[in-house]
């Protein structure tokens, strides 16, 4: 493709390594004028840094970037802004207790000529701003106040003001529930309608169909391919980012619940943040033997609090969690892990792994203390490694030899794999997974869902806890939902649809059939 | 080029090229008051090589700082800063010393007694400092500032008070003899020894000079048994993994809290351990008054940072380190340089040292020069 | 690389070694040149007190002789005396001075097994236990602090006055006490009571304390502080200028620290003793296994000339009492008395006043 000003951007031959790491090996883009593009790549493409480079972030080992047909060298970010670029990241950059308007204004900060502010003048042309793009903000709350949608336009805002003519939104879906995915979609059509160019990166492929009009995809840092989105389907998209055909939704035959082996009932835990608050409310759930049971809720509704509960990090104020008839509220981890409660936490790099350690050490990380990996106080690393070497062969953790590496260096695809790996082979009777998946390419993905179900089937209790509405309908043979610190509903698989569960994960009134508990 | 990059990235170059750039710019400092640095290099150098008794000298000085860098290394080890040190290794000698005087035993109980005594002392202030972060969450950086000054204090009370003072002295009586680890102390300070040791000039440099005293051995033992504490006990594995990430620890069913307080148990215990053989090997054998810190403590935050927290090398950076305490005397006596200047070739070797990530940063871009070229 | 290292630090060692094959320096070097060192307090050699009138006295020494090297090895910490002793010993110096009791035991160690180098140090007596290379330096610092102690009790308007010790310990009895029989022989002399005061600051640096102590004692009516207290005595010399009253200073005329505040000073000339010690030495006199004490009559205590805030009458008044001390007959009730320098010395002393 020439270099011409139709296009917005047109990226050439960008390489970027990091030490010994190819992130990008000659990627090339070319995004119309007045188009969505999207980004499509499994997590660690390299789709972030090819943006970040786009932004003057990092700086590309080789190749050109052109804007509407001239060269830029974008040295820093500033002149990125200056040619019209602006840029959403994943995690927001706001100041909390700053009001939506301060925020927008900080870094441009309108002034009279003594340097006063002039608040007046700049809201006047923020409301401009929010009435042509139809993004509506209330420029006076306070940016603690607001949902984590309000942010995300907050975000688009302060592009905007900044006179972004191509906004790059950074998984922009991710933090978002159904509805608040359509709003935006509409959203950047709005924008599109006035002019303005956007790329989006993203790894799922549904919202990719729903808004965007071509698609540029990588795989492992190299170009793959650019296509009109319109006339494609999901699975060829998917086999085009993972470079084999995958299967988008698990497949598993009907579970055979048993008894109900774990049952919390009427639990109370304090929000942290503020005392007189609850973070759970009245909560009570079983799980049986042998189903997957699902808790669909947006992030920040209480999921956090009810895992940190469970798993004895947090103080229930009262109501009682019980295994097996065994009551472990307010006891230590270490007694949740030995009533056989086994989990998957979300946040794998904080609470799930030692990154430092090799991967031996945090294939042990929960039994160092018991035989046969030590005696007597003494570590026995024959067995550790004999123990790890099992781990990796079963389940195809790469590299093969990494035993003796620091867990950091493996992918996080791998390090999950570890984890699960570790948790399953303590034999739990009840396995809690959080966010499995999060931040995992879509093999990956695929394979934890397979473990899920293998272990289901072998008659394990298993608690998922995912904010990808997708992942819970899929795999859950039971569906809760979760909202504001309350479970809105239970249902089970197939007689609930996603439209209800969002409203519900929204706060919305109960609808469709009655919930089983209540 | 390949070679150059790999030999760049070892932490010990980098280190070294940290000692390296310190004496450089103390020779450009000295050179700028007007005085040789070839000169003062090669009376340091001197300081510490040239006479049998001054290699045992600095051996005697860094046993301390070996001990103290190798307790903050392990507190490290846990993410904790052991400023306390300093009072741990003063309150260990205060009470090595109290013990020491009071009881008298024939040497196979007392040597005993009177470490353990300091090696108590030393682990209850280390376990004050725990207890207070495990428990109540204050940083140990501020318990253990308040805590050295106790202990100088508490140091300062038992020199004046009058059951231990020597009279007309800064300082306390010594403890008593039985409690000595000099080697051969009853012999060579005996007449006939003496008279046997001047007729032998090797043997009266070493014996009759210093205070040989089995420290030292102590000392690697010490640094060998933590390595080995760390790396193959079960104890070392959750303080490791406490001290890399607590959040998962905690979640893994490792006691965060008692491990940070068994962690200053036994930092604690070692400044206590150095300060107790540095009483019983060492003269005065007993307290001074003390006017400001000695630093022995600190200085072992120092060794601990050089070693890069690695107590097998708090050997050789608490060598290094008591070599350039104890030759840097010679500079001044020899040059009339100041003494200060030896603390500021310590200060920069040590800022070189804490900008050594810089280095196998330039590793990095000498190897990818290397790709662009190919 | 690590072959490398080793290799060189190999060569480093034995070369080090090998090459000066060291040699233990000889009693007295044959050069011609008397080289003299000394090992200060933890003062260091500015510290405005004795450690400072040691050098100085050195320096002195140096000027006045020919053939003389003097020099100096400052201390960071108490542990280094012995270090730089030691170091010291091993140099071709004829004399090394340890200057304050502080060094008693790093000098008496030090000279035991360094049997051909000789030693004084300054402020302490070993008794019959000196070596034979070692020399005692003592003063007798009670004389001027009784001089001081009448000049206090001839000024008192209050009839309260006040002494601040630095820490407890012989040196500093001498001067409690020595003031102490000073104010209360003009007392007697002038037949009224007079009240002394007496605290110590358990420090020689902490002037702040010096200050609230001398502080309170000026609320308390005392309008004469006399310190012996290094350090500490700053806080008692500025407490007296904050209240307008007077300080007596110690060991060197301290006037000029507040000009209008200071009454006079004890003054302890270390320097001077250094220097007839060393002079001594030099000239052949065996001093050794001995302890010199150093006075009123050597010229090594005693009051400034200068005393401008000081009755001229009182100060001559003094002068005589000084010369009746070198005399050694000064006398109360007509029994002769000596001046007491610690307790046992001071209960004899009221006894003769009954």
């Amino acid at each position: 493709m020439d270099i011409s000003s139709n296009y917005a951007v047109q990226m050439r031959n960008i390489t970027k390594a990091f030490g010994n790491c190819m992130a990008l090996n000659s990627v090339s883009i070319d995004v119309k004028k007045g188009t969505i593009h999207a980004m499509l790549g499994e997590n660690g493409a390299g789709k972030t840094t090819l943006m970040n480079i786009l932004y003057g972030l990092y700086h590309a080992d080789s190749g050109d970037i052109y804007i509407k047909g001239e060269k830029v060298n974008m040295k820093n970010p500033m002149v990125a802004i200056q040619n019209g670029i602006g840029m959403v990241h994943q995690h927001f950059k706001l100041v909390e207790n700053f009001t939506v308007a301060q925020n927008i204004m900080l870094g441009s900060e309108v002034t009279n000529k003594f340097g006063i502010l002039n608040m007046r003048k700049f809201k006047d042309e923020l409301q401009k701003i929010i009435n042509l793009y139809g993004l509506k903000v209330d420029p006076n709350a306070k940016i603690e106040n607001i949902s984590v949608g309000m942010q995300q336009r907050v975000e688009i805002l302060k592009t905007l003001y900044r006179g972004a003519e191509l906004l790059i939104l950074d998984e922009p879906t991710a933090v978002l529930t159904p509805q608040e995915i359509i709003e935006l979609i509409s959203i950047m059509h709005k924008l599109i309608e006035n002019g303005k160019t956007i790329i989006i990166i993203t790894h799922k492929l549904k919202e990719i169909k729903a808004s965007s009009e071509y698609c540029t995809i990588i795989r492992r840092g190299k170009y793959i391919d650019s296509l009109e989105v319109k006339g494609i389907d999901e699975e060829m998209l998917a086999e085009k980012m993972v470079g084999r055909s995958v299967k988008l939704i698990a497949d598993k035959t009907p579970a055979k619940k048993g008894k109900v082996i774990f049952n919390i009932e009427n639990l109370n835990v304090q929000n942290q943040q503020s005392n007189c608050l609850l973070a759970i409310k009245n909560l009570s759930l079983q799980v049986r033997k042998g189903e997957i049971l699902g808790i669909a809720g947006v992030d920040g509704n209480g999921q956090k609090e009810l895992v940190e509960a469970i798993t004895g990090l947090l103080r229930a104020q009262s109501g009682t969690i019980k295994i097996n008839g065994k009551e472990i509220q307010n006891t230590k981890p270490k007694n949740v892990i030995k009533n056989k409660i086994s989990t998957i936490h979300e946040d794998r790099q904080k609470r799930g792994l030692v990154l430092n350690l090799s991967v031996a050490e945090n294939a042990i990380l929960e039994k160092y203390n018991e035989r046969p990996f030590s005696s007597h106080g003494i570590l026995h690393y024959s067995e550790i490694n004999k123990f790890t070497s099992d781990l990796i062969k079963e389940y195809d953790v790469r590299p093969k030899n990494c035993k003796g590496v620091p867990i950091r260096e493996l992918s996080g695809g791998n390090q999950q794999k570890i984890i699960i790996g570790r948790e399953i082979a303590n034999e739990p009777d009840l396995l809690i997974a959080v966010q499995p998946t999060r931040g995992l390419d879509v093999g990956a993905i695929e394979y934890v869902h397979k473990t899920l179900i293998e272990e289901r089937d072998k008659g394990k209790a298993i608690l998922l806890i995912s904010l990808e509405l997708d992942e819970i309908m899929s795999l859950s043979d039971t569906i809760a939902v979760i909202y504001n610190g309350e479970i809105q509903g239970v249902y089970d698989q197939n007689e609930v649809d996603e439209n209800t569960i969002g409203l519900l994960m929204a706060g919305g009134s109960k609808v469709g059939k009655s919930s089983k508990n209540s | 080029m390949e070679k150059a990059a790999k030999i760049l990235k070892k932490p010990i170059t980098s280190t070294l090229i940290a000692v390296v750039c310190g004496f450089l710019i103390a020779g450009v400092i000295i050179a700028l008051m007007g005085y040789s640095p070839m000169e003062a290099l090669g009376l340091l150098i001197k300081g510490v090589f040239s006479r049998p008794k001054y290699i045992f000298k600095v051996i005697e000085k860094s046993t301390p700082l070996i001990l103290t860098g190798v307790s903050v290394a392990f507190a490290f080890r846990t993410g904790l800063f052991n400023i306390g040190a300093e009072g741990q290794y003063i309150v260990g000698s205060v009470a090595a010393t109290v013990v020491g005087i009071k009881l008298s035993f024939p040497p196979i109980i007392q040597i005993p007694v009177v470490i353990f005594a300091g090696i108590l002392a030393g682990a209850i202030f280390g376990v004050i400092v725990g207890f207070l972060k495990a428990r109540f969450g204050i940083h140990e950086v501020i318990t253990g500032i308040m805590l050295n000054w106790v202990a100088l204090y508490l140091c300062n009370f038992v020199v004046n008070s009058h059951e231990f003072n020597k009279p007309s002295n800064s300082k306390t009586y010594s403890i008593n003899q039985s409690g000595y680890t000099t080697i051969l102390y009853n012999w060579k300070s005996s007449k006939a020894g003496i008279e046997f040791l001047r007729n032998n000039k090797w043997l009266s440099d070493i014996l009759l000079k210093t205070d040989v005293n089995v420290g030292f051995l102590v000392a690697i033992l010490v640094a060998v048994l933590v390595w080995f504490m760390l790396n193959k006990t079960t104890i070392g594995f959750g303080v490791r993994a406490v001290g890399l990430n607590p959040f998962a620890a905690e979640f893994a069913g490792i006691g965060v809290k008692r491990h940070i307080t068994t962690t200053m148990a036994i930092s604690g215990s070692i400044c206590g351990l150095a300060a107790a053989l540095t009483i019983t090997g060492t003269s005065p054998h007993g307290l001074y008054l003390l006017t400001m810190f000695e630093n022995v403590g600190f200085n072992g935050l120092f060794v601990a940072l050089i070693a890069g927290s690695s107590p097998i090398s708090c050997i050789f950076s608490g060598l290094f380190f008591g070599g350039l305490i104890y030759g840097g005397n010679s500079i001044q006596s020899g040059l009339g340089v100041p003494s200060e200047i030896i603390n500021i070739t310590i200060g920069t070797i040590l800022f070189f040292v804490a900008l050594t990530k810089v280095v196998p940063e330039i590793a990095n871009r000498l190897a990818k020069r290397r790709e662009n070229n190919a | 690389m690590k072959k490398l290292l080793s290799i060189f630090l190999i060569i480093l060692i034995t070369s080090s070694l090998s090459a000066c094959s060291w040699n233990d320096p000889q009693a007295t070097s044959d050069d011609g040149v008397f080289k003299v060192t000394m090992v200060p307090d933890l003062g260091g050699i500015n510290d405005q007190s004795f450690n400072q009138s040691a050098w100085e006295g050195l320096q002195k020494f140096k000027s006045e002789q020919q053939n003389v090297e003097v020099s100096y090895m400052e201390s960071k910490q108490s542990s280094d005396f012995a270090l730089n002793l030691d170091r010291l010993s091993d140099g071709n110096y004829d004399l090394i001075w340890g200057i304050g009791f502080s060094m008693s035991d790093a000098v008496y160690d030090t000279a035991k097994i360094n049997l051909d180098k000789n030693y004084a140090i300054v402020d302490y007596s070993y008794g019959n236990e000196t070596p034979n290379n070692v020399t005692g330096v003592m003063f007798r610092s009670q004389e001027s602090a009784f001089m001081v102690g009448y000049v206090a009790a001839k000024t008192t308007k209050t009839n309260k006055i006040g002494f601040v010790g630095g820490m407890k310990n012989s040196i500093i009895y001498q001067f409690e006490y020595g003031f102490k029989a000073g104010v209360l022989y003009a007392a007697k002399e002038m037949g009224k009571g007079i009240e002394v005061v007496s605290q110590y600051a358990e420090s020689f640096t902490d002037a702040a304390k010096g200050k609230a102590i001398a502080s309170k004692m000026y609320s308390d009516d005392c309008d004469v502080v006399f310190h012996a207290a290094g350090g500490v005595g700053y806080g008692v010399i500025e407490a007296a200028k904050d209240k307008n009253k007077f300080a007596i200073g110690v060991d060197r005329d301290q006037s000029s620290i507040a000009p209008d505040n200071v009454l006079t000073s004890a003054l302890k000339n270390v320097g001077q003793a250094v220097d007839l010690v060393s002079k001594r030495i030099m000239n052949g006199e065996s001093l050794g296994g001995t302890t010199q004490t150093f006075g009123l009559k050597e010229g090594c205590v005693g009051i400034p000339v200068k005393n401008k805030n000081m009755d001229p009458q009182i100060y001559n008044e003094t002068i005589r009492l000084s010369q009746s001390i070198v005399d050694g007959n000064i006398k109360i009730n007509n029994k002769e008395i000596t001046i007491p320098y610690d307790y046992p010395s001071y209960l004899e002393y009221i006894s003769t006043f009954s």
